[in-house]
């Protein structure tokens, strides 16, 4: 059982940095603002998510397993706001043609 | 080669790394960015060194309130960009520069690769008087109980640098209000982020002060915590920097010291030493002495990062 | 055996000399000031290392010179914020942010 548990975990925080590899690999690649902005958002939301669901089962403890995902929510709410942010002077300096 | 020492070579590689663009890179932005990110690694360092309670610090101070500080320091200053550059010192001067840090850090790196084996620890002390302390976490014993008074002086000195930033003020704007008057879209993201998380960031930060009793964190995290949300919804125009004048702002700021040395000198006369703690009472003195201390470091960073008065009420 | 401390230890020690040669070599005052950060940062491992080796009684590491790092990192985040400060009154007041071997203007600057 516990073999099947670390297995969750290994493909799980696999599958989240694959996603972190994608977002950087779309941050050094894509030609503006907005489109790398979109490349950040995938390593954030999915990344992030799947990290903190294959450390789930071994956080602990119910508490501390709700912390972990509270971490996720408040770095997706943060994320997300700062991409409008950005966005939003990136439009305004450099319109999209 | 265990996969822990490769990970920390990795990460030690990463650090390395971003220390050397910062000071090689061109732009004076680039520069901060990068070492923004190399505060953030540094934190996971710490955490490899065991030094959970610093690795907070670090992410907290190192990474989030320098970084803020750089950033809006290196956008102020970006019109002398060209001027500076033209006064890099010559190549004969940057070699010599370079030999002495080479075998200054050579010398560095022999001094740790010869540390005495076993090494020196005062570990065995700290968790033989912890008991009397009344906390389980070791390292806020260290900063609340045993050595007290460097934290009484060290509030003292952010004081002091507070006083500094005000004494820049024009004389005109002394007791004013510091920094522009934001105003941003009282629709917009940056609103919206500034009312959902600033409840939530005042909660983690009182959190983690609570909680520094027994597992990691502490008064001054949780008062980086508390600075950052404040900063946050002053950014957001959802408040305006208050004047400096105003007498709540100063009694805040000076609650913190004064309540630590009020405490330490009743020490003084209940148990013999100034900033000794009678033992029954010293989970409670340690409390009432963490939250004002909390807050005041909470407005003081604020405040350093706002910056001298500029207009007046 | 190579552990934490020996990597980390020799990586602060390469940190002070960044720091010291960035401060040294940059001639505009907030690059010096970034590498006046990576200096102290360096120091401050070091005493991480010290920390980690003294790991005993069951801690993870020494607590006392983890204390002592925690006061360093808030008094450095003061004397940054007291530098930044002095930078940009610098700025405004003479327009740029280095200080020159000229002679000074004959008009008083302006308090």
């Amino acid at each position: 059982m516990s073999g099947l548990i670390d297995l969750f975990t290994i493909v799980a925080v696999s599958a989240g940095a694959f996603f972190f590899l994608a977002g950087t690999v779309g941050l050094l690649r894509f030609p503006d603002a907005l489109t790398r902005l979109h490349a950040l958002t995938k390593a954030d939301n999915l990344g992030l998510g799947l990290v903190v669901l294959g450390l789930l089962p071994h956080a602990g403890g119910l508490l501390a397993a709700l912390k972990l995902v509270a971490v996720w929510l408040l770095v997706l709410l943060s994320g997300a706001t700062i991409s409008q942010l950005i966005a939003r002077v990136a439009r305004r300096e450099a319109p999209p043609s | 080669m265990t996969m822990a020492s490769l990970f920390d070579l990795a990460l030690a590689a990463a650090v390395l790394a971003l220390a050397w663009w910062t000071i090689s890179t061109r732009e004076a932005f680039a520069a901060v960015i990068d070492f923004v990110a190399y505060g953030l690694l540094l934190a996971l360092v710490w955490v490899r060194l065991g030094a959970v309670d610093v690795a907070l610090t670090e992410a907290a101070i190192g990474g989030g309130l320098t970084g803020g500080l750089l950033i809006g320091a290196a956008a102020r200053l970006r019109a002398t960009e060209a001027a500076a550059a033209a006064e890099r010192p010559g190549p004969a001067v940057r070699l010599i520069a370079a030999v002495g840090s080479a075998l200054i850090a050579a010398g560095l790196v022999a001094a740790v690769l010869s540390l005495p084996d076993p090494a020196p620890t005062l570990a065995p002390n700290a968790a033989a008087n912890l008991a009397a302390t009344g906390v389980g976490n070791p390292v806020t014993a260290v900063l609340m109980a045993f050595r007290a008074t460097d934290t009484v002086l060290e509030k003292v000195v952010l004081l002091l640098a507070l006083i500094g930033v005000w004494s820049l003020a024009a004389d005109r704007f002394w007791g004013g209000r510091p920094g522009p008057h934001h105003q941003a879209d009282p629709n917009g993201a940056l609103a919206f982020l500034a009312r959902l998380l600033s409840p939530l960031g005042i909660v983690i930060g009182a959190y983690v002060l609570w909680v520094s009793a027994d597992e990691p964190g502490g008064a001054f995290q949780g008062g980086t915590i508390l600075a950052a949300m404040w900063l946050l919804v002053m950014m957001a125009g959802l408040t305006d920097a208050p004047p400096l004048r105003r007498r709540w702002l100063r009694l805040l700021l000076i609650a913190g010291p004064a309540i630590f040395l009020a405490v330490g000198a009743a020490g003084l006369w209940l148990a013999g030493a100034f900033l000794a703690y009678p033992v029954a009472w010293a989970k409670p003195l340690i409390l009432l002495i963490e939250v004002p201390m909390m807050l005041t470091v909470a407005v003081t960073l604020g405040l350093l990062l706002a910056g001298p008065p500029r207009r007046l009420e | 055996m190579l552990g934490p401390a020996h990597i980390f230890g020799v990586c602060g020690a390469a940190l002070v000399g960044f720091g010291l040669y960035g401060l040294i070599a940059s001639p505009a005052p907030l690059r010096k000031l970034l590498a006046f950060n990576l200096l102290g940062s360096g120091a401050f491992l070091l005493f991480g290392v010290a920390a980690r080796r003294g790991a005993a009684a069951g801690f993870p590491g020494d607590p006392i010179p983890q204390a002592l790092v925690i006061t360093g990192l808030v008094v450095a985040f003061s004397a940054t914020g007291l530098a930044v400060a002095l930078l940009v009154r610098q700025f405004e007041v003479s327009g740029a942010s280095t200080l020159r071997s000229d002679p000074p203007p004959p008009a008083d600057a302006e308090a």
